[in-house]
Formats: structure tokens, C-alpha cells, sequence
């Protein structure tokens, strides 16, 4: 049955992650969008790990579970809840919690169980990007070459975020050029391992409290089973690069959640210094007759709304099981581009305010502006959605 | 629960209103238009579904089902989709019998609603909004001032869908300066209906303006009685009527633009095949989607018997704002046939500019 309003539980989830992120990060916010590079330590305590949850048989907890109904899988919007809350604090900060990379991410989708268990303590970085291969993400030209029980691989990785700060990295490579994406696999690769060399970090335009960075694999050699999913190239089929993909119908709705954090910071102060001017807000006023700032408000709170809900939604679909590639895709392409369009739009209508750099607003608008490109451009979004929509090939609508 | 997926029962019913939208609202929406001009056995097809009558209790005629701002919404949306002056016409006893069913007096209840459970289509209707500039149910200007044991109503209305032909309409007017609902019969000698209204969209909906010049009304059809009723929550409702109608339209527009864009071949293959088009309706896609999840949050909390001041708002702001942007795409994906009357486009685009202008012509 239709209903969209949080029950009490996720509720309560929602305002400790919210008290949470306003103690511990948005008090370092500027701090950290200034001293760019720097290993924020005060985010260590949020270490996030994946260890496999031990099965209590037989005891009374587990009987008092078993008696009570089904209870419905709510990870996913758990996870959207919360990155809401946190992204409200800071976007950057958010991308910088220990051992929550995009990395743990694909080791949780496509690791066997004893992978998930070596690498359950570690921050898992995600390596696709390189120089010549932005969105087109099957061209990469990274290889890996079977040596013996090593695999051995070449290239470059760019753009890689958590690059200075994580343990390892999921690497894509290709074992088989001519095979296209079918060749492409991913590899986990440990920092420390010979070869493997962090080139340099990056200075950006926002999430500076980010580390984003580029590596450099020169014959790199890791253990045989350190590959994620199967070797096997299937000629011809993309099943592989597809699953790899997979990854993403459950990142993007977080991306998504993360735009809407960071565009409801912009709105909240915003409206708080509306407030201190005197206008304050009235949802029973016509909005014909309100002033055109007023306005404006109220429109970018309708987007947030919307941005939100198609971020639930998405991520609903996950936790049911439910196939959600287009809309977790929908999801990126409306939260990133109105993140960008609200966080400008509060700089413009809070004036002064928006330009100094003694307030966040600035700040919002330059870290929201990443969330419309990385994980798949709003392009690259639409191009998904429109193909899903229409039933249409890649090699239709290209 | 949180969830996004419908009930069985829900289902159901969107099954059946889609039914019928298929078989009798979309095939002669353009006609229906065109001769301002619905078919009496279309709306009495549609009475007899039920959605006006399931909700009220079974001790005032009604079928006694649980009430659902959802489920409202989700008929609203499946008539829209076929013409929205048809779901506007066919819903209208709700938004006459809705509000005395919440919130009016047991001697109302008994009194007024049996009539309008009957088996026939039935003729009552809403008067909230007013003809001036800035008009706002906010702030009405039809004012109701107590004189004995009466209230005397003097202001003007418009918009009132099929005026005319009411036995009862609800009249919203400002009791010393507070929004109040009024009981009011069709033959007051007070109450004056003017010439059917030439509007730009919902052009099948009939539609005219009302004067109430001293129209005299007895303190017990006050809706509610003496404290009279929470005015803010049937604009609540309303508002989420007015997003369910604009979900439906952004639906019906998007549908036909895919549709076309797929069929439609220039350069040797079809337009949807170029990402100008293709990404416009990848656009759609989300932004009717993101439309009918607004009107579902805030039913959602109506449901739940919580305020929707601002989620009501809100849903309405935002399918004002996107019936007119997905309209334009769907007007801009057919080219010149969008801009020809054999084509629907041109409609969703008209009927669209009402979902932000017009206040309670639906209610959940």
C-alpha cells in the first residue's frame, strides 16, 4: 500500500544521523574546504566496517525475531537516510568517512565470501576513470595479463576518490582488449603492493575535503584471487561489464541523496536568513501573491521534495529486490542537476552572503556541482533513462 | 510502512478507472473539448464505480470503506490521464460530500448526504475561487456575516463546475475574517449563476461564475455548526486534488510524446533516436514521476491524519510548474502536430496552465 511517510523507526534514524553530522561535521567544514588534502582525523571514529554479522542460533534474540513478523529490508533507504543527514553537513566529509568507498561498495555486490571476509576492515577506493576513458567506461586500457598465480597490470587511473586515504583500491582492467567490455574486470589492489604508486592528488573546485587522486600501475603484481567475479571472457557479451555496472543502481541513489543533503543546507540557511530579514514563510499564501524571492523558495523546496522522494524510491526498489536501473538513474540525473541549480540559486537570492567565503553557502555551490558529473554524468543519467523509457539499444540511441 | 509499491485494493481500483479512461475519456477527450460537452452516460459510467460514495460511512448511504487520500488520488490521476475536465466533472459530488462526511455536524451528515449516495450521478458542487486579481482562499473576500439565526453571504465566485445544475453547493466565505464552509441550496433566492464560463483548458467542464448578493443561510448549514470546520485541511485536500489532476496530465503527455517520438521518422529513423528528443523524454519520465510522488507524499500524511500544509503546497507548486514544462516538451516532441487540434498535446498544454492557476476543482 502506498505510503510515503517514514514510520517512526527510520524517523528517529534520520534526526541521530542529522545531530550527528551537525556536532561532527559541519563544525569542520570550512576547515577542511581550506586545508585541502589534509587527513581529516576527526572523522576516524566513524570508521565504517563490514564485518559479516555472526548468526546468534539458538539464542533468545534470535528466537524473539523469528516469532515476529517479516520485518521488510530497509538497508538501502537506511543508507539514503543517512546520507542525506550527513551530506547536509558536508558532501565532502561525507566521501571522506573511512572504510564507506565506492570500493566497499562492488566488494559487497560481487565479492565471494571469503573476499568480503579478507577485505572487511579495509577502505575499498574505486579505480574506472582514466585520461582517455571519462563516461565511455568500457574503453579503458588498463591490462591485466595472467602471469603464473599473479595477475599483472598496466596503466593509469584517474580522478580516484579516497585515493590517499584508503587501504586498497578496485582497479578495472581489461584481460582482453578485443574482447570490449567483455574483457573489462575489476582487481583489488593493496596499497604497499610493488608497482602500485599514488602519482598525485588533485585540487578542486569543491569537495576539497575529499582526497580524488591518480595512480600509476607499473607492472603491478596481485594474488590470482584478488580478482572480483570470474575470469572467464565471454565473447561478445557484456554479462560481466553489466554486473560490474550493477554496482551503480545501488551508488547512484546515494549520490542522489547526497545532492539533496547538500542542496537542503543551502535551503535551510537560506530560509534562516529570509527569516532574520523578516519574510517568513506561509504555506497557506497563494504563491501567486507571494514576493518573487518567496517564490523561488518555494519552488526549490518543491524540487527538493521531488529530488528526495525519486531518491526513496530508488532505493526502495533496491531493498525490494525490484530491478531500479532507470530509477536510480532518474534519481542522479534530477538530485544532481537541481543540487547544482538550488545551491547557485541560494547564493544569488542570499547576495552578499553568497559570495563571501565567511558563510557555507559559496561552499555548497561549489561542492554540489561534482554530484551532476561523477558516477555518471546527467548526460550520461538521461541517456539511461531515455533507453529504458524507449526500449531502446546503446547502439540505437547513442 | 514506508512503501512505494501499490496495494492489491489499490490496484484494483486503478485497474478499474483505467478501464473506463480507456474505454469512454480518451477516445473522446478531443471531441469532448472541442463541444465543451461530456456525456451524461460517460459520468454516470464513472458514478458508478464509486469513488465518490465508498468512503462515506454506510450510516449516511455510503459503502463504509476506510477513508484513502491515496486511493483518491490515484482515481484522479487515472481519469486525468484521460481528460481532466472529466475527472474534475465526475469526482464533483466529492468535493461537495467530502467535507460534510469529515467535518460536518451528525445533523448534516444525516441530513445532506444520503440524497447524494444514490445510484444516479449526482448534481452538488464546490464555490471557492474568486474573479479578482490575487485571489487566494487564504484570503477570501466573500465574507459571511451572522445576522439572527442566519449568515448573510455577499461576494463572487468563478469557476464553479456545473453551477447550474447543483441542488447544493459549498460555499467557502470569510467569517470574521476566517475561512468557513456554507451548506447553500441551489434555489437561494441570494445565489445567482452566471453565464458558462469561455476558459482556456478543461473546456468540457462546464463552469461559471456565482454571486452571492445578501444570500441568506441558516446558522445550522454552516459546515461544522457554530465552531465551524478546519477550513485549512479541505484546502489540504484540495491542493493534493489539484497534483493528482496534474499528474494524470503529465502522464497522458508524456505517454503520447513517446509514443510519437518512436513512430515518427525523419532522417531514416525515428526522432527518439537523437538525444535532443530522447533526453527531453528522459525528462518527462522522472518529472511525472516526481509529480505524482509529491501528490503522494502529502495524501500520505492526510492518510495518516497528520498536517500536509506544507507537503499539499508543495505538490501543487511543483505540478503547476511541471504540467506547463512537460506540456511545452510533449508540444515541442510533436512539432507542427502539436500545435493542431487533431492532436491531444495542444490540450495537456492548456488544460496544464489550469493545475497552477485553479484551486479545488479535486479533492482527496
Amino acid at each position: 500500500m502506498i505510503n510515503l511517510e517514514l514510520p517512526e523507526e527510520l524517523e528517529g534514524h534520520r534526526r541521530t544521523m542529522n545531530q550527528l553530522a551537525g556536532a561532527m561535521l559541519r563544525p569542520i567544514s570550512r576547515k577542511y574546504d581550506e586545508a585541502e588534502h589534509e587527513h581529516p582525523r576527526e572523522l576516524d571514529a566513524l570508521r565504517v566496517t563490514a564485518a559479516p554479522r555472526k548468526q546468534k542460533e539458538g539464542s533468545a534474540a534470535a528466537e524473539k525475531t523469528e516469532a515476529r513478523p517479516l520485518r521488510p529490508a530497509v538497508g538501502n533507504i537506511t543508507q539514503v537516510l543517512t546520507i542525506e543527514e550527513l551530506s547536509w553537513a558536508d558532501v565532502g566529509l561525507t566521501l571522506s568517512i573511512p572504510g564507506a568507498g565506492l570500493g566497499n561498495a562492488a566488494i559487497a555486490a560481487v565479492g565471494t565470501d571469503q573476499q568480503k571476509e579478507r577485505f572487511a576492515n579495509k577502505w575499498a577506493a574505486m579505480a574506472i576513470t582514466e585520461a582517455e576513458s571519462g563516461s565511455d567506461s568500457g574503453s579503458i586500457s588498463t591490462t591485466a595479463r595472467l602471469d603464473g598465480d599473479e595477475w599483472v597490470l598496466n596503466g593509469e587511473k584517474i580522478f580516484v576518490t579516497c585515493a590517499d586515504r584508503c587501504d586498497l583500491v578496485v582497479v578495472w582492467a581489461t584481460v582482453d582488449k578485443d574482447a570490449g567490455k567483455a574483457g573489462i574486470k575489476s582487481f583489488i589492489v593493496e596499497k604497499g603492493t610493488p608497482g602500485f604508486k599514488l602519482d598525485h592528488l588533485e585540487y578542486k573546485l569543491g569537495i576539497r575535503a575529499s582526497d580524488t587522486g591518480t595512480f600509476v600501475l607499473n607492472d603491478c603484481r596481485i594474488p590470482l584471487d584478488n580478482l572480483l567475479g570470474t575470469a572467464e571472457v565471454k565473447p561478445k557479451t557484456t554479462e560481466g561489464f553489466k554486473g560490474v555496472m550493477k554496482t551503480f543502481d545501488n551508488t547512484r541513489p546515494m549520490i542522489a541523496a547526497m545532492a539533496t543533503g547538500v542542496a537542503r543546507a543551502a535551503l535551510d540557511f537560506t530560509r534562516e536568513k529570509m527569516e532574520e530579514g523578516g519574510l517568513c514563510l506561509d504555506y497557506g499564501k497563494n504563491p501567486n501573491n507571494c514576493s518573487s524571492l518567496e517564490k523561488e523558495y518555494y519552488l526549490m523546496e518543491a524540487h527538493l521534495e521531488a529530488m528526495r522522494l525519486l531518491t526513496w524510491k530508488a532505493a526502495w526498489l533496491a531493498d525490494n529486490k525490484e530491478f531500479n536501473a532507470t530509477e536510480a538513474s532518474m534519481s542522479k540525473a534530477k538530485a544532481g542537476r537541481y543540487a547544482t541549480l538550488i545551491t547557485q540559486k541560494c547564493c544569488e537570492l542570499l547576495g552578499p552572503l553568497g559570495f563571501s567565503r565567511e558563510h557555507l553557502a559559496e561552499k555548497w555551490m561549489r561542492d554540489s556541482k561534482i554530484l551532476d558529473i561523477f558516477e555518471g554524468t546527467g548526460q550520461i543519467q538521461h541517456l539511461i533513462v531515455a533507453r529504458n523509457v524507449l526500449k531502446l539499444s546503446s547502439s540505437q540511441l547513442k | 510502512m514506508l512503501s512505494f509499491a501499490m496495494s492489491r485494493e489499490q490496484k484494483m481500483v486503478r485497474d478499474a478507472f483505467a478501464e473506463v479512461t480507456k474505454n469512454l475519456v480518451t477516445p473522446s477527450a478531443l471531441e469532448m473539448d472541442e463541444s465543451g460537452q461530456i456525456p451524461a452516460a460517460t459520468l454516470q459510467k464513472i458514478w458508478e464505480l464509486g469513488a465518490s460514495t465508498s468512503m462515506i460511512p454506510e450510516a449516511y448511504g455510503g459503502d463504509g470503506m476506510a477513508y484513502s487520500s491515496v486511493l483518491n488520488c490515484i482515481v484522479l490521476e487515472e481519469l486525468s490521464y484521460g481528460d481532466p475536465a472529466v475527472a474534475v466533472a465526475a469526482t464533483l459530488p466529492s468535493l461537495f460530500m467530502n467535507p460534510v462526511a469529515e467535518m460536518g455536524t451528525q445533523q448534516q451528515k444525516k441530513r445532506y448526504l444520503p440524497g447524494y449516495c444514490g445510484p444516479l450521478y449526482p448534481h452538488c458542487t464546490l464555490a471557492l475561487q474568486e474573479p479578482h486579481f490575487g485571489s487566494d482562499p487564504a484570503r477570501l473576500m466573500t465574507a459571511a456575516v451572522k445576522r439572527g439565526s442566519s449568515y448573510v453571504l455577499n461576494g463572487k465566485k468563478c469557476f464553479v463546475p456545473q453551477a447550474g445544475q447543483a441542488s447544493h453547493m459549498l460555499v467557502a466565505a470569510a467569517v470574521e475574517g476566517r475561512g468557513a464552509l456554507f451548506i447553500v441550496s441551489g434555489d437561494n433566492p441570494g445565489l445567482h449563476v452566471g453565464a458558462r464560463e469561455r476558459n482556456l483548458g478543461l473546456r468540457a467542464l462546464d463552469t461559471c461564475g456565482v454571486t452571492l448578493q445578501d444570500c441568506e443561510v441558516p446558522e445550522e448549514d454552516r459546515l461544522g455548526g457554530a465552531e465551524g470546520c478546519d477550513f485549512n485541511r479541505a484546502l489540504q485536500k484540495t491542493r493534493v486534488g489539484m497534483a493528482a489532476l496534474g499528474a494524470g496530465i503529465v502522464r497522458g503527455a508524456f505517454d503520447f510524446a513517446k509514443k510519437y517520438a518512436s513512430e515518427r521518422v525523419q532522417f531514416g529513423e525515428p526522432i527518439a533516436h537523437r538525444q535532443a528528443v530522447a533526453f527531453m523524454i528522459a525528462e518527462m519520465a522522472y518529472e511525472s514521476e516526481c509529480v505524482r510522488l509529491l501528490a503522494w507524499k502529502a495524501a500520505s500524511r492526510l492518510e495518516a491524519g497528520k498536517d500536509a500544509a506544507r507537503e499539499s503546497y508543495l505538490a501543487k507548486l511543483y505540478a503547476g510548474e511541471m504540467t506547463m514544462k512537460i506540456a511545452d516538451y510533449g508540444v515541442q516532441i510533436l512539432g507542427g502536430h502539436g500545435y493542431i487540434r487533431d492532436y491531444p498535446l495542444q490540450k495537456h498544454y492548456r488544460d496544464g496552465r489550469g493545475i497552477g492557476i485553479l484551486e479545488a476543482m479535486a479533492t482527496v
